[in-house]
């Protein structure tokens, strides 16, 4: 019901919305809650467990009850608390967990089996027999679980991350906030205000006091209006904080499309922020909480601030005849402001016996409770319990105060426990449990207007001390300064369900047998009866629960203790926090200068590392991968190929000291490498592990260019920073990466030299430019470096130029290998190509092989330490039993073979007792005429010739394999140096 | 200046073809663009050079000094003007952005040419701040980060060099193969800014 | 969580590399025997209080850092450049 002349809401601006089909009328600053209930709507949701009618209990972000979805298909959003979602033209909402509608839900039949269903329930029953829990409990249970569901769909909404920082983070901006702010403010210091709310001020919009000579939301107002003109403020409406982290870090949650209906051309749906601050002051208020009687979750019974919030800020009073029940002063104002208003109250009880009240014109009971009420999807009536019996009250709105809970949970989330208060029967923060951050307000257990106003102003002082600003003198303005007394009221007694935690209907008497069945500490009950789990974790019910709890144990409330608070405060979704990072956001794509040529010739693209690279380049009249690429493979074995091999990284190293260096991190020698010669080497981890593989040339006396394989790029930048930092800082050598100033193509084959004498201003011969070769070279009038080095076993070259020129040297370099009966080719032909002659890739050096395992044992000086060296050397690491490259062929019925199968011996079954190795690589040899591979074997040195069984359990493939050399093409390797 | 974005260089050989190789930028066909309040342009700046100083770091200062009119960047700075800059570039290393090298830098350190290697990217306007701030996980608040800063860190998942050249201008650097996504990223923030109006 | 790098100043913790124990930098002589290479490699203490880490400054400067925290309350106490800290060593 709408109450002239009250609100903050905007009544010259009407908006139509709908609630499960229906169409409803509200104003703009309105809430889905506040409009349902001007519409005398109160039924908004179905409990989780056993699908009882709910309304809204709360009018904040806490609410428990009030979830609905937003949204159709794609979009939907669900569990959407219509406490928190604001009113925009057009808003489609529908209530949940209810089938087949929220009048009458099938499932509410769960509610008279509740004697069933109690706490436990789930892990006594779904026990036996064990072969029924797939079969039957977990489709039960699945499709009974959850509340509201995703629409099914990819989501296209946008979300958003973005970094913030301050001096000074305030969190909440009710009276304390506002005055912590402003202090700062004036002060100079860098403040961001964060808000979860649309409008900023807290209670003060939603309170009849006042602040000096005007009400507390107009004094908001104009505290706000000063600081959005400050330009070291940022404000931050609609942002929870939703967690503290370390080092000054929070977690904050803006949303900021929720409110307009805006959607995609980029605008986010939500930000997810991380604010770095140097001081924060926690002014997070209070949230008040219920009482637990018999029936006390019946649509109209909400919490007494509840009630004045949609009186004061939304112009709504939820009842026409409205009770009120607590056990503290506050909650009388409750009855007082609404009497004001014109609303009928029909009883205020209080559970104190020497209550008083002031100005009541309606019944007041002291020393009495609400021990049940009646109504079947709406609240009609209260029982009340006084000293002279029980009688009923008819009334179509219940407001209930057990006092206030401060919110600490900010202050927990760096694994800190709050402090109890016997003097407010709450907890409150324990001092210094998050570094940097001071607690203020109503989260600090101040209740009153004044005090809040006071403590905000304390804490930035506190906080301009530590950042060294000298505070400005900001006046406090007058206001209320009534003390906050209360006598514990927990649960009334009596029989009947008493709940506690709405959501998940858990009840008093659940958490009782939790504590007769043995589940006494907190965190087993909280598990044992779900109380806490539900979107609100707790936040209404958790204190209340472990009162219940601490009185059935016998213990106090602080012995009981409370759970753990953890991040975030309230959910998030994860869109806002991978914000970004889907579809092409993932990771970064890396483009060679060729990759649109690649595009242009129909290459499919393969990942590699975070580089594009083409797996083969098809021609018209292939039908599949394979003629491509042993098309391709031909190419280099009899004409000449071209492929890009930019990816591969490139380290510039220079100074007097790189040779030892280098020397260091390789197994083998280059201070003994000629200028103008590459080397290959080999380098291991510090355990004896092989690293990485590459070339490594020496361009000058000082000079060297290091390669990497693609994969081990950025791996062996940060290992030579360790050895030039850590281990020898005294060395005088530094090094670039050079990776992406190069685009370099290797040219391979019999022809190359023919092609590359065709575009280097210098024609080379094989005196001039050996095997091994390198050196700066004029090609196609550009400065660029020219490598003789092979990956295929052929007669081949590197031709390195600068980026700018890659793409218009990789098409020349291709149409004058095309007239040359040769052409492009992908990494399939190039895998085939270095199989085919024993040559390593990652898949062979994947972090368990050893220098030993690879054959390359000779590779490893004795006349130098190097990385690796002493452990390289223990017994394990050369064991004559370990698995050793091998090169193997098909020899069984089936001519296939595949990377990742095992090795067996002839004759063995196929398990883990006989294994004997596996396959790292495989491709089809056109030399060969069959598939070929390389592995590693048991002692497979010794084995050559041997046949043996490849199993393949994935793919279900077996063969016999033959043991073989590594090198399969050319095995004398004189076509590399022809 | 050189301008890389449209040279190309043609030779004749004894046989008597001319064979060109046409030069590209990184960011060709990809920029400007512009959406709401921020601006993104590709920056032609000259030769980009490392210079990694060993041994004496004066010997390379004072030689950087006298050929080039600019003193060696502290780290987090940079020094001299557009069109002649020197940027700190990461420990032990500044990048000289527009000159050729002089050859009396040679004698004191590490000098190498990467003017291919980066994609160098100018973010501009009133957006520009609020752009990066999605992006950035640094401090770039104007009383932090002054014009003539200029540090290493990321953007996104890339690793970057930001300088700030004016209150609302940025010169961005990022691995060339990834001007792409440095494209992708911006235009995505810069969208998700400009909606907010 | 931030680090405050001795050459780029306060950053955020994903501008790092995370390595290990800061025993790195004491690589043993190739002659210091098994027991000695073998702590070197693979013992590690698990303390809970300060530890002495090496983080990589991979998005950042580049350089190697010795972080001395605290496992139990995460405050990050001291952060030295890695080269400093072997420098002093010999």
């Amino acid at each position: 019901m709408r109450i002239d002349g009250k609100g903050l809401i905007d009544r010259s601006k009407p908006l139509s919305f709908s609630f499960d089909g229906k169409s409803y009328r509200g104003f703009a600053g309105d809430t889905v809650a506040s409009a349902l209930l001007a519409n005398e709507v109160k039924l908004m949701g179905r409990s989780f467990k056993y699908h009882r009618p709910r309304g809204a209990l709360t009018a904040g972000s806490e609410e428990p009850n009030a979830l609905i979805t937003v949204g159709k298909g794609a979009q939907q959003d669900p569990n959407v608390r219509a406490t928190v979602q604001e009113l925009y033209e057009g808003l489609v909402t529908r209530s949940q967990n209810a089938w087949p509608s929220l009048d009458f839900d099938v499932m509410a039949v769960n509610d008279l089996a509740a004697p069933f269903l109690g706490a436990g329930f789930y892990y006594k029953t779904f026990m036996w027999p064990k072969k029924f829990w797939e079969a039957v409990y977990e489709p039960i249970i699945r499709n009974a679980a959850g509340l509201g569901a995703l629409g099914g769909a990819t989501n296209e909404d946008d979300y958003e991350r973005a970094y913030a920082y301050c001096d000074l983070l305030v969190i909440g901006a009710g009276p304390t906030g506002l005055m912590a702010a402003l202090t700062a403010a004036r002060s100079g210091a860098d403040v961001i205000l964060a808000d979860e709310d649309a409008v900023m001020g807290g209670r003060l919009n939603a309170e009849t006091g006042k602040i000096g000579h005007q009400s507390g939301a107009a004094w908001a107002a104009e505290v706000l209006a000063e600081l959005g003109a400050m330009d070291n403020v940022r404000l931050m409406t609609r942002t929870t904080v939703t967690g503290a982290y370390d080092g000054g870090m929070y977690g904050a949650l803006e949303r900021v499309n929720h409110h307009t209906g805006k959607r995609g051309g980029g605008a986010p749906m939500e930000t997810f922020w991380r604010i770095s601050t140097k001081q924060a002051i926690l002014a997070a208020g209070a949230i008040e909480r219920p009482v637990a009687f018999r029936n006390n979750d019946r649509p109209g019974i909400m919490t007494a601030s509840a009630v004045r919030s949609y009186l004061n800020r939304w112009g709504v009073s939820p009842g026409k005849s409205v009770t009120v029940f607590g056990n503290n002063d506050d909650a009388h104002r409750t009855a007082l402001d609404l009497s004001a208003a014109g609303v009928r109250v029909a009883a205020l009880i209080d559970s104190r016996h020497d209550a008083a009240i002031e100005g009541a014109d309606f019944p007041v009971y002291t020393g009495a409770e609400v021990c049940n009420t009646g109504g079947r999807k709406e609240l009609e009536s209260i029982t009340i319990r006084t000293t002279s019996g029980e009688q009923s009250i008819q009334t179509d709105c219940l407001a209930m105060s057990g006092g206030w809970n401060p919110t600490v949970h900010l202050t927990c989330h760096m694994n800190g426990r709050p402090t109890w208060r016997p003097d407010i029967q709450a907890f409150v923060p324990t001092e210094g449990m998050i570094p940097d951050m001071t607690v203020a307000g109503a989260c600090n257990g101040t209740f009153s207007t004044h005090g809040c106003l006071q403590d905000g102003a304390e804490a930035a002082k506190t906080a301009l001390a530590a950042l060294g600003k000298k505070p400005a003198d900001v006046a406090l303005p007058e206001a209320e300064d009534a003390p906050y007394t209360l006598s514990p009221l927990w649960a009334v007694a009596g029989k009947g369900r008493a709940w506690l935690d709405f959501q998940n209907d858990v009840s008093v008497k659940d958490v009782k047998q939790a504590a007769t069945e043995n589940f006494r500490s907190v965190e087993h009950m909280k598990r044992y009866t779900t109380q806490g789990m539900a979107t609100d974790q707790g936040k209404n019910s958790n204190v209340g629960a472990l009162a219940v709890l601490a009185d059935a144990t016998g213990r106090g409330i602080p012995e009981t203790g409370t759970t753990t608070f953890r991040p975030p405060y309230s959910p998030v979704a994860i869109a806002a926090m991978g914000a970004g990072a889907q579809g092409k956001g993932f990771a970064p794509q890396r483009m060679t200068t060729s990759h649109k040529a690649s595009l242009r010739m129909n290459a499919p693209m393969i990942e590699a590392g975070l580089w594009y690279r083409p797996s083969y380049f098809p021609k018209s009249g292939e039908t599949n991968w394979r003629q491509s690429c042993d098309r391709e493979v031909g190419y280099v074995r009899n004409a000449v190929g071209v492929c890009d091999v930019s990816t591969l990284g490139k380290i510039d190293i220079q100074g007097p000291d790189a040779a030892a260096l280098l020397d260091f991190c390789y197994t083998n020698m280059f201070s003994t490498l000629k200028e103008g010669r590459v080397r290959y080497g080999l380098m291991l981890r510090e355990d004896g592990y092989v690293l990485d593989d590459g070339t490594c040339a020496r361009l000058g006396e000082n000079h060297y260019v290091m390669t990497t394989t693609t994969a081990a790029a950025g791996l062996v930048m940060r290992h030579l920073d360790f050895v030039t930092q850590c281990l020898h800082p005294e060395w005088q050598v530094s090094f670039t990466s050079v990776t992406e100033q190069w685009a370099q193509f290797a040219v391979a084959g019999p022809k190359s030299r023919e092609l590359l004498n065709r575009l280097l201003e210098t024609e080379i011969d094989n005196e001039s430019w050996p095997f091994m070769a390198c050196g700066p070279a004029k090609i196609s009038g550009v400065d660029g470096r020219l490598f003789r080095i092979s990956f295929s076993g052929e007669h081949a070259y590197e031709v390195a130029v600068p980026a700018r020129y890659g793409a218009a040297l990789f098409d020349l370099l291709v149409e004058r290998a095309n007239q040359m009966g040769g052409g492009a080719y992908g990494m399939e032909a190039l895998n085939v190509l270095r199989i085919e002659k024993g040559f390593l890739t990652h898949a062979e050096i994947e972090g368990r092989a050893t220098a030993f395992d690879i054959g390359m044992q000779g590779m490893m000086s004795q006349k130098k330490d190097f990385i690796g060296k002493t452990m390289a050397a223990r017994p394990g690491l050369v064991d004559e039993d370990r698995p050793q490259l091998v090169g193997l062929k098909p020899v069984g019925a089936v001519k296939k073979l595949t990377a990742g199968a095992q090795l067996y011996p002839q004759g063995a079954d196929a398990v883990a007792n006989n294994l004997e190795g596996h396959i790292s690589s495989v491709g089809f040899s056109p030399d060969v005429g069959t598939f070929i591979g390389m592995g590693f074997l048991k002692r497979g040195r010794d084995r050559m010739g041997e046949v043996i069984r490849m199993v393949d359990h994935v793919r279900g493939l077996e063969t016999d394999v033959e043991v073989c050399n590594t090198v399969f093409v050319d095995q004398e390797g004189e076509r590399v140096r022809g | 200046m050189l301008k890389c974005a449209t040279q190309s260089l043609s030779i004749k050989k004894g046989s008597g073809y001319v064979v060109e190789l046409k030069a590209k930028t990184p960011f060709e066909g990809t920029l400007p663009l512009t959406i709401g309040q921020a601006k993104l342009t590709e920056l032609d700046v000259g030769h980009l050079t490392s210079l990694s100083p060993l041994g004496d770091e004066k010997a390379m200062a004072t030689a950087l000094e006298k050929a080039h009119g600019m003193a060696l960047p502290k780290p987090n700075r940079s020094t001299g003007k557009e069109g002649a800059r020197c940027i700190w570039f990461g420990r032990g290393e500044a990048l000289l952005m527009g000159p050729a090298p002089d050859a009396s830098l040679y004698k004191h350190g590490a000098v190498v040419d990467i003017s291919d290697a980066w994609s160098v990217a100018l973010l501009e306007g009133p957006a520009a701040d609020d752009v990066l701030a999605r992006l950035v996980p640094a401090d770039l608040r104007d009383s932090q980060f002054k014009r003539g800063h200029s540090i290493r860190t990321q953007v996104f998942h890339m690793a970057a060099s930001i300088t700030r050249l004016g209150p609302e201008k940025f010169m961005i650097l990022v691995f060339r193969s990834m001007a792409g996504t440095l494209v992708h990223d911006l235009k995505a923030a810069m969208a998700a800014v400009a909606s907010r109006g | 969580m931030r680090i405050e790098c001795p050459i780029c100043g306060s950053r955020d913790r994903r501008e790092f590399y995370y390595q290990g124990a800061a025993v790195a930098l004491d690589r043993p002589a190739p002659d210091a025997g098994e027991a000695a290479w073998d702590s070197y490699v693979h013992l590690r203490e698990n303390p809970a209080g300060e530890t002495r880490d090496l983080w990589h400054h991979e998005g950042g400067c580049g350089s190697w850092l010795v972080v001395t925290r605290d496992t139990v309350t995460h405050a990050v106490h001291k952060v030295e450049l890695a080269s400093d800290v072997k420098g002093a060593m010999s």
